[in-house]
């Protein structure tokens, strides 16, 4: 297809390098330096998209990241499907392949356009009164069946991709003196004040070239000099400044506190087709010592009947789709303006050789210099403009609308290009949490006072002249540098000719629109939210603009209401017949345009999401088919499964064989904490329930930690090796919890106390040999210790040597076993477990997983914090109160045990259960009701903490926690299910071995 | 992500080093035993929560590791004055008083 709007200019464009791309198929050219909207109008398709809600034909509105309709998506091969793109800022390559989005089965033909029809159906608060519809045959079978179904098919935008991203994303922390956002007049001009001083300066601009409205600027005179020959010496001087980095493509999207700015840099498909070491985007977080906000501001749409027609454009969008790309959007042109900043585009298009049929200004007079230019160049204007229909559906053909002088006419355009005045970009300024100030003179919210060390310079600011955008950018830019500690010279800025001051602008609906609920006068495109809407959203009981934004979805999307907010406010603010200042305005929040997940997540995806732990006997297991679980960030070897074997019959087998003969089981993971100092069994006896002041060397004692509130903490087995020297272990993930308590006692709370804590759970493998015959397996490893059970009995550690290398062997046991555990030194681990499994192996033993171990100190009662505490439990309840010292005066949470709730007779107890059939195994976590079918409402007596089939027993077992289960004892209690109640009988909580006789074989 | 001068090391760090440890300056009572169950829940479960000036509790957890109190405006963010442990609270006079 030629291009056929394609005209003379656009020195954003390389006529020498053409290119060709797709659109929903078709094939279509344009010129490197186009983007892909721009290209699009260059070949006339003015329909690209379809509307959130009513499917409504849509076109390019704007030229740039405000854009509500011309979202697409573009497919770069598999995995690289990015949706949603705003068509306006996707640089056109050779090979683009976009498509359009919502729309079913094409564009130019959606049977989704039936909601346009029905569109009474889908006012505002659909959503709402939609999930409180009428439950049509309960259950929520309307809700699941029929709306749901039929809101995700009808409203959405582009659709996700399916395949991981293959593309490659980093992120980096940077710092600079001096951060300026938005590379126009105002953010050029602080550049070259600011880097003058020597300051580390950085500017970026989300554009792919430097220059903002410069770019577009074709009557002013800079210096002399045109403005784009300003430009470009602007730019060349930059270049050259070694403390000045210009990052085009780079968004700020996010204003943190400190100065703190989130950026997010894209590259272009052919640099990265180029260099496919590139990543796709950066993210850069940026601290910068000042800021200067140059971001411009938006032109605002005039809210009429049908301003949503593909045709319908903001002015300016269509004189930069002109200067800047060389592409006339139509041929018969209706300008209607509330500003004098749409003259200049009735002119340039003029220029152009464009038919401008009319100028309609909605305001009572229009006197400034440019309309007197316009109507110098014989433009056709007329004054006290209301319009009052669009003709055509999915391209403008005309429009009918009453003006002075001569009343009700229409007009037939192929184009109807709007402005309402210019909204400041204030995003970034009020995410700095500055406040903003209305300004009733420019009917427009201005930055505030600033919070943070940070400036906003030129049309953010509500400075819209280009002479005044100068100067306040050259100001902000050395005052930025002063601030920064830099020094600066007075520079002047540089002086403009040819700059007429524009003025105008209105808010909201104008009054043959408002109250009519047959119209269509859309306020915000992207959300499909019309006048009426609003009105309807305050007349059902809105008040607060946060409220109606909700109610209405007015200001959310993609685009987050840059379009639409102010009209919006100004809307609700003439509903209710209040000034626009009281209304307040909505939050802006980051993200200033949408940031891909890539960008935020950067390198950490797949092995990088998250550290992976593996003890060093890892290899071992995982080359014998152990299967591993995830305890924390550890990996775990679960089970080793034999051939033909499932999880259950491995299991069993594991267990069988180590209460049978002995097991190996590797421990490493549990963390361990080693105590020193003078005062290490004093700390201990302060920060642990037990008593270890008399705890002889070589003995090891099960400690208990409660925090403040008396609850259960955590546990582990402490052995005190010396008198200063305690080798603490905990939890598998309690390690850093506990040792960040311990320190926080020790620095904040205990500081008389000479006591140094390290941890050494990295330090220390451990390998668990647990058995009748653990002693006969360990005994041929170990040297210089009797292990007899005299010697060297249950509960005892000592340092030794094993296999030849320096050990600690402990007696301690967590299967209710004869067990030792034996700490070496990590870089040994490997070499003595698999000395250890040689001599198991020699017993008939097996190395055995963590289900395994599971079920075997539930077997045993003995608790998993965690799994059978919740935070809310206390040693009295698990039945463990024995352990406590009784002759110490304090320890950590010693005193709440004795607050009332603590001693309640209903508190819940640790109990065993039995099912009545021993094949059912109860569910961790079902509850427990004293009736099988208890009234709907009765509250539990408490839940199943822990659950398994016990090999050693035949049969089911379970603990869990009961209200006033130790009252309760060979009661029958149940377990209701959605199958059917499940009976079981209150047991104690051990089931094997009660005596303990095992232990101390 | 705030910047956190640690006062033991002497410098600005980025809080991704910090851990945050609750209010400042509550302290525990040098006898449990000796307070009623009410003056211990105060200890245990109440704090100022103030919009505004707060003493705080950060460790330099991936630094030196110590723990450190901050004089902290709530409403803005803003970090006043930082202290070592055991060390009384700075009078930050009107401005920051507030």
């Amino acid at each position: 297809m030629t291009q056929a709007f394609r005209v003379a200019g656009g020195a954003a464009v390389d006529r020498d390098r053409p290119v060709s791309f797709t659109f929903d198929g078709v094939a279509y050219g344009g010129y490197e330096g186009d983007t892909l909207a721009s290209a699009l109008l260059a070949n006339g398709v003015r329909l690209v998209g379809r509307s959130y809600k009513y499917h409504r034909p849509r076109g390019i509105v704007s030229a740039g990241a405000e854009e509500p309709n011309a979202l697409v998506g573009v497919e770069r091969g598999s995995g690289r499907f990015t949706p949603n793109l705003r068509a306006t800022q996707v640089e056109l390559y050779d090979g683009l392949v976009a498509t359009s989005q919502n729309r079913w089965p094409s564009l130019a033909f959606d049977v989704g356009a039936i909601n346009d029809v029905f569109s009474p159906l889908y006012g505002a608060g659909f959503y709402y009164k939609t999930f409180m519809g009428p439950d049509l045959f309960g259950k929520n079978w309307a809700w699941k069946t029929l709306y749901e179904p039929v809101v995700r098919l009808a409203a959405g935008l582009g659709t996700a991709p399916t395949e991981p991203d293959p593309d490659r994303y980093v992120r980096y922390f940077d710092h600079c003196d001096v951060l300026i956002v938005g590379a126009g007049p105002a953010g050029l001009a602080a550049a070259l004040a600011a880097s003058e001083s020597g300051a580390d300066v950085v500017v970026c601009d989300e554009n792919s070239a430097p220059g903002g409205s410069l770019r577009a600027e074709t009557r002013a005179r800079i210096s002399g000099k045109s403005a784009g020959e300003w430009l470009e010496e602007a730019i060349a001087a930059l270049g050259e400044a070694p403390n000045v980095r210009l990052m085009m493509r780079t968004q700020a999207f996010g204003y943190y506190a400190q100065n703190f700015v989130a950026l997010s840099e894209r590259i272009t498909e052919p640099d990265l087709m180029t260099d496919p070491d590139l990543p796709r985007e950066r993210l850069w977080q940026m601290r910068a010592r000042e800021v200067v906000l140059a971001t411009g501001a938006i032109e605002r749409p005039l809210v009429f009947a049908d301003n949503d027609r593909p045709g319908i454009m903001l002015a300016d969008a269509a004189r930069r789709y002109l200067i800047e790309y060389g592409v006339k959007v139509g041929e018969r042109i209706v300008v209607v303006t509330a500003h004098d900043s749409a003259y200049r585009a009735a002119l340039d298009l003029k220029d152009a050789g464009a038919g401008v049929e009319l100028i309609a200004d909605l305001r009572e007079d229009a006197p400034g210099s440019l309309p007197e230019a316009a109507r110098a160049a014989g433009l056709r204007v007329a004054t006290k403009a209301a319009i009052h229909e669009v003709l055509g559906r999915r391209r403008v053909t005309g429009v009918r609308l009453a003006a002075r002088p001569f009343g009700m006419r229409t007009f037939a355009c192929d184009a109807l290009l709007m402005s309402g005045g210019w909204t400041p970009s204030v995003h970034l300024f009020s995410q700095s949490r500055g406040n903003l100030v209305f300004d009733e003179g420019l009917q427009a919210f201005r930055p505030g006072a600033p919070v943070q060390r940070e400036r906003s310079a030129g049309a953010c600011n509500a400075t819209f002249g280009l002479a005044e955008a100068l100067a306040e950018g050259n100001t902000s830019g050395r005052k930025a540098a002063a601030a920064a500690g830099f020094s600066v010279r007075e520079a002047r800025a540089p002086g403009v000719e040819g700059a007429p001051p524009a003025f105008g602008g209105t808010l909201g609906a104008p009054a043959h629109v408002r109250g009519d609920r047959r119209l269509k006068a859309f306020v915000d495109y992207q959300n499909d939210v019309c006048v009426k809407d609003i009105e309807l959203a305050l007349q059902e009981g809105m008040r607060s603009i946060e409220q109606v934004k909700r109610y209405t979805t007015t200001g959310m999307g993609t685009d987050q209401g840059k379009l639409s907010n102010l009209n919006a406010l100004a809307v609700a603010a003439a509903a209710q017949h209040k000034p626009m200042p009281e209304m307040g305005h909505t939050t802006f929040r980051p993200p200033y345009t949408p940031v891909t997940f890539g960008a935020l997540a950067g390198p950490a995806r797949g092995d990088l999401f998250d550290p992976i732990r593996r003890t060093p006997m890892h290899d071992w297991a995982s080359d014998r088919g152990g299967a591993f679980e995830d305890v924390g960030s550890w990996k775990r070897a679960w089970y080793f499964p034999r051939e033909g074997e499932s999880m259950r019959d491995a299991v069993a087998r594991e267990c069988r064989t180590t209460r049978a003969s002995v097991g190996l089981f590797d421990a490493s993971t549990l963390g361990k904490i080693e105590v020193v100092g003078r005062d290490a069994a004093i700390f201990l006896e302060r920060m642990y329930a037990n008593a270890f002041r008399r705890l002889e060397p070589g003995r090891c004692r099960y400690g208990l930690m409660l925090n403040e509130a008396g609850f259960v903490m955590d546990d582990g087995v402490v052995a005190r090796l010396a008198p200063d020297c305690f080798h603490v272990t905990t939890t598998t993930g309690g390690a850093p919890r506990v040792l960040a308590h311990m320190e926080d006692y020790l620095q904040t709370e205990f500081t008389d106390l000479r006591v140094w804590l390290t941890s050494t759970t990295e330090q220390w493998a451990v390998i668990a040999v647990q058995g009748p015959k653990a002693r006969q397996a360990i005994a041929p490893l170990v040297e210089g210790i009797d292990l007899s059970n005299e010697a060297f009995p249950h509960m005892n550690a000592r340092d030794a040597r094993i296999c030849g290398v320096p050990a600690r062997l402990m007696r301690v046991s967590f299967t209710g076993e004869l067990g030792y555990e034996i700490n070496v030194g990590s870089a040994h681990g490997l070499d003595v477990w698999e000395a250890a499994w040689r001599e198991v192996e020699r017993h008939g033993g097996c190395p055995y997983g963590t289900e395994a171990m599971h079920v075997m100190r539930a077997e045993k009662g003995y608790v998993i914090v965690g799994q059978d505490t919740d935070g809310t439990v206390t040693l009295a309840d698990l039945g463990l109160d024995r352990a406590i010292g009784k002759t110490k005066k304090d320890f950590v949470g010693k005193r709440s045990l004795s607050r009332p709730d603590m001693l309640r007779g209903d508190r819940k107890q640790l109990v065993g259960l039995l099912t009545e059939d021993p094949n059912v195994v109860l569910e961790e976590g079902a509850q427990i009701t004293a009736s099988a079918a208890p009234a709907v409402g009765s509250p539990a007596l408490g839940h199943v903490t822990s659950s398994y089939r016990s090999p050693t027993l035949g049969r089911s077992i379970a603990l869990a926690l009961v209200a006033a289960g130790r009252s309760r004892m060979d009661a029958k209690l149940f377990a209701p299910m959605s199958d059917g109640a499940v009976a079981a009988t209150v047991t104690a909580p051990v089931f094997y071995d009660k005596d303990g006789a095992r232990l101390d074989a | 992500m705030l910047l956190i001068p640690c006062p033991y090391c002497g410098m600005e760090r980025p809080e991704l080093e910090f851990r945050y440890g609750g209010e400042a300056h509550v302290a525990r009572p040098p006898d449990p035993a000796a307070i009623d169950d009410a003056a211990w829940a105060e200890y245990l479960h109440f704090r100022s929560n103030p919009k505004g000036v707060l003493a705080e509790r950060w460790r330099h957890i991936s630094g030196c590791g110590r723990f450190f109190n901050c004089l902290r405006d709530t409403a803005g963010d803003k970090i006043l004055a930082v202290y070592r442990a055991g060390e009384p609270r700075p009078d930050l006079g009107g401005e920051g008083g507030r």
